[in-house]
C-alpha cells in the first residue's frame, strides 16, 4: 500500500532551534491522529507537508510526491484546514470557496458549482450567501472545511477543526469528518488537543513530543489486540480460579480481592471462562474486555518520552 | 451534480493554466472594488482633466470654431513638452489619491484575517500572489494616468499630421515611460505598506503619510541645511526630474537625473524585500 506521508529523517530548524528533529515515519491509514502537547511541532508538521517551512534535513513525501522539489504537485493532493481564524473579508461563503476553487485550478463555472455543492455538504445551505465576516465560529470553522474540499483533494489536512466549537457544533464537525473518512475518497490528517476527537475519528495516530516522534500505533490493531486481554470480576470462593484458568491456557492473574486479569490465547471462548465460574459456584459479577485507550496511549507515550516505533 | 443533493465528490475535471491564475485575484479585487460607489465617482472624476485636454486639443485644430468663439487671434499654448508634463503632473496627483483610496485594501485584510495560509496552501507561489494583487492598482492607475497620455498624443498627432508624429515620437515614449515608473512605484509603496499595516484606514492614512510628509521633509532638509539633498526622500520631486529629463523640460528641479533614477530603484527593491518578508503563508513570531 503507498504511503499517504513519508517522512524520512525529516528535521527543521528556526533560527538556532530545532523544531522537529529527525522524524521518521511511514503513513498509511486512512485517518491519522496527530497528538502531542503544546509546542510539540505538529503545527510546524503540517506547515511542513504543505511546503511553508524549509526542510533542513532529512525529507518528506506525500503520496510519493517530494514536498520540497514537488510543492505545487502536494498543494494540488492536499487540502487544508488552519487552525486560526483564515478568511478573505467582504466575501460571501460561495464567493470565497470559489475563489480558493479557482486558484487551486478549477475553471470558473466548476468552481462556483463545486463551491454550492460543497458548502451544501458541510452544513452551510443558505447561509453561503451571507458576508463571512457575519459568521459566527463554527460556521467560520465549516466554511474553512468547504474550502478544504472544494478542489477534491486526496488528502484532508484538519488542523484543530473543533477548536472553540460548542458541543453540538463539535459533535457536527466530527460526525462531518467520520462521514468524510467513511466515503472513502480522501485520506484525513488530523491535529487535534481533543483526543476524544481524535478517537472518534482516527485509526492511527503519532504523538509527537519536543518535536520528534514518541509514539505511532495503529488504533485499529490496538483495538483488535485488546480483545484478548479481559478482567472479571467475582463473588464468592475463588480460590484455585487463577490456577484453573491459567490450565486452560490463559495468562492469569489476581489484581485484587475478586478480581483478575487475563490474557487469553488464541480461539479462546468466552463461554469456557463462565462454565469454570459455574462449575465453582462462583458469582461472575463483570466481565470486560480491558482496552487502552487513546488518553492512556497518550499519557504513556509523553511520560516515557523516547517510546519509539 | 445538482446542489440539493448533499453528498461528496472529488474533482476529476479539467484545471486552468498555471500561470493565469494570478488574474484570479485581479478578478476578485475589482469585483470587491467597483462595489464602492465612491471608488466609481472618483476614477470617472479622474478623467475629467484628460477630457478638457482632448477638448482643446480638437479646439485648438479647429480653426472655424476658433474663429467662431472669436478666438482666431488669441494664442493657445502649444501642445508640447510642457503640456504633457503638466498633464502628467496633475493625473499623477489624481492616481496618488487613487492608490491611497484603494491599495489598502488590497493585502491588508488578508493580514488581518490570516488568510494567507489558505492562498499558499494551493499551487500558488508568493510571486504570484503579489503580482495578482498588484496588477488590478497598476491597471486602474495607467487607466488614469498613460493610458489617456498616449490617447492625447495620438489625438494631437491625428490631427496634425505625419510630420508632427515623426518629430515628436519622443512625447509617447515619455509618457509611457513617465507615467509607468510612476505606477510602479505607487503601487509597490502602496502595497507594501499595505502589506505591514494590517489595519486598512491606517495603511491608506501611511501612503499618504510617506508621499505628502516626505515631500515636507525633503523641503526642511533643504532650507535647514542650504542643500538640494532633500529632494532625494521627495518622490515627487525625484518623479519630475525624470518626467523633465523625458518631456525636454527645466521644472526647475535640482535633482540630476542619475540620482533621480537611484531613488526610483532604491525604493522599489526596499518595497520588494519589504513584501517578500510580509508575504508569508504564517507569521514567525521570535
Amino acid at each position: 500500500m503507498q504511503s499517504v506521508i513519508e517522512l524520512a529523517g525529516l528535521g527543521v530548524r528556526f533560527g538556532k532551534r530545532d523544531i522537529l528533529k529527525d522524524l521518521t515515519v511511514a503513513l498509511a491509514g486512512r485517518t491519522i491522529g496527530l497528538l502531542g502537547p503544546n509546542g510539540a511541532g505538529k503545527s510546524t508538521l503540517i506547515q511542513t507537508l504543505m511546503g511553508f517551512c524549509p526542510i533542513t534535513a532529512g525529507s518528506a513525501r506525500v503520496f510519493g510526491h517530494d514536498v520540497k522539489r514537488e510543492t505545487n504537485k502536494v498543494r494540488e493532493l492536499v487540502g487544508y484546514m488552519p487552525e486560526n481564524d483564515s478568511f478573505i473579508a467582504h466575501q460571501s461563503a460561495v464567493s470565497f470557496v470559489r475563489m480558493m476553487a479557482e486558484l487551486s485550478g478549477l475553471p470558473s463555472d466548476a468552481a462556483l458549482e463545486r463551491a454550492h455543492e460543497v458548502l451544501y455538504y458541510v452544513g452551510l445551505g443558505e447561509a453561503r450567501y451571507r458576508q463571512l465576516g457575519t459568521y459566527s465560529l463554527g460556521m467560520k470553522q465549516l466554511a474553512k472545511l468547504a474550502q478544504a474540499l472544494v478542489h477534491g483533494p486526496r488528502l484532508l489536512i484538519l488542523d484543530e477543526p473543533t477548536n472553540g466549537l460548542d458541543p453540538a457544533a463539535r459533535q457536527r464537525m466530527v460526525r462531518l469528518i467520520r462521514e468524510i473518512k467513511e466515503s472513502g475518497q480522501m485520506h484525513l490528517l488530523l491535529c487535534s488537543h481533543l483526543l476524544r476527537d481524535v478517537e472518534e475519528t482516527c485509526e492511527e495516530v503519532l504523538i509527537l513530543k519536543q518535536g520528534r516522534i514518541v509514539h505511532y500505533s495503529n488504533l485499529e490493531e490496538e483495538r483488535r489486540a485488546n480483545k484478548s486481554f479481559v478482567e472479571i470480576e467475582t463473588a464468592g470462593n475463588d480460590a484455585g480460579l487463577a490456577e484453573e484458568l491459567s490450565g486452560l491456557g490463559c495468562n492469569c492473574t489476581a489484581t485484587g480481592t475478586g478480581r483478575f486479569r487475563m490474557l487469553l490465547p488464541e480461539g479462546f471462548e468466552l463461554r469456557e471462562i463462565y462454565r469454570v465460574a459455574a462449575a465453582r459456584d462462583l458469582q461472575l459479577r463483570r466481565l470486560s474486555h480491558r482496552r487502552d485507550t487513546l488518553e492512556d496511549i497518550f499519557l504513556k507515550a509523553i511520560e516515557d518520552g523516547h517510546g519509539g516505533l | 451534480m445538482a446542489v440539493y443533493k448533499r453528498t461528496y465528490k472529488t474533482y476529476s475535471g479539467p484545471r486552468t493554466l498555471p500561470w493565469s491564475r494570478f488574474l484570479i485575484l485581479t478578478r476578485f479585487s475589482y469585483t470587491r472594488l467597483f462595489q464602492s460607489k465612491f471608488v466609481m465617482f472618483f476614477i470617472s472624476a479622474c478623467f475629467f482633466y484628460p477630457v478638457g485636454c482632448l477638448a482643446f486639443i480638437y479646439f485648438s485644430h479647429n480653426v472655424q470654431l476658433l474663429a467662431l468663439l472669436s478666438l482666431g487671434d488669441a494664442k493657445l499654448p502649444p501642445v508640447d513638452g510642457k503640456f504633457f508634463f503638466t498633464f502628467c503632473k496633475i493625473q499623477s496627483n489624481l492616481a496618488f489619491l487613487l492608490t491611497a483610496l484603494v491599495a489598502p485594501g488590497l493585502i491588508s485584510p488578508d493580514l488581518a484575517n490570516g488568510a494567507m495560509p489558505l492562498y499558499f496552501s494551493r499551487p500558488f507561489s508568493r510571486t504570484e500572489y503579489a503580482l495578482g494583487k498588484i496588477t488590478p492598482l497598476a491597471l486602474l492607475l495607467s487607466l488614469v494616468t498613460w493610458i489617456p497620455g498616449l490617447i492625447l498624443y495620438a489625438a494631437q498627432a491625428g490631427l496634425s499630421g505625419w510630420d508632427w508624429t515623426k518629430q515628436n515620437l519622443w512625447m509617447a515614449e515619455a509618457i509611457f515611460l513617465g507615467l509607468i515608473t510612476w505606477v510602479t512605484i505607487l503601487s509597490l509603496i502602496s502595497l507594501a505598506l499595505s502589506a505591514w499595516v494590517k489595519w486598512k484606514l491606517a495603511a491608506g492614512a501611511l501612503v499618504l503619510a510617506v508621499f505628502v510628509a516626505g515631500a515636507g521633509f525633503g523641503a526642511a532638509i533643504n532650507n535647514v541645511l542650504r542643500t538640494h539633498y532633500g529632494g532625494l526622500i521627495s518622490l515627487n520631486q525625484v518623479v519630475y526630474t525624470i518626467w523633465g529629463e523625458l518631456f525636454r523640460y527645466d521644472w526647475g528641479g535640482q535633482l540630476s537625473l542619475s540620482q533621480a533614477w537611484f531613488v526610483v530603484i532604491f525604493t522599489s527593491a526596499i518595497c520588494l524585500w519589504l513584501l517578500a518578508k510580509r508575504i508569508r503563508p504564517f507569521e514567525v513570531v521570535k
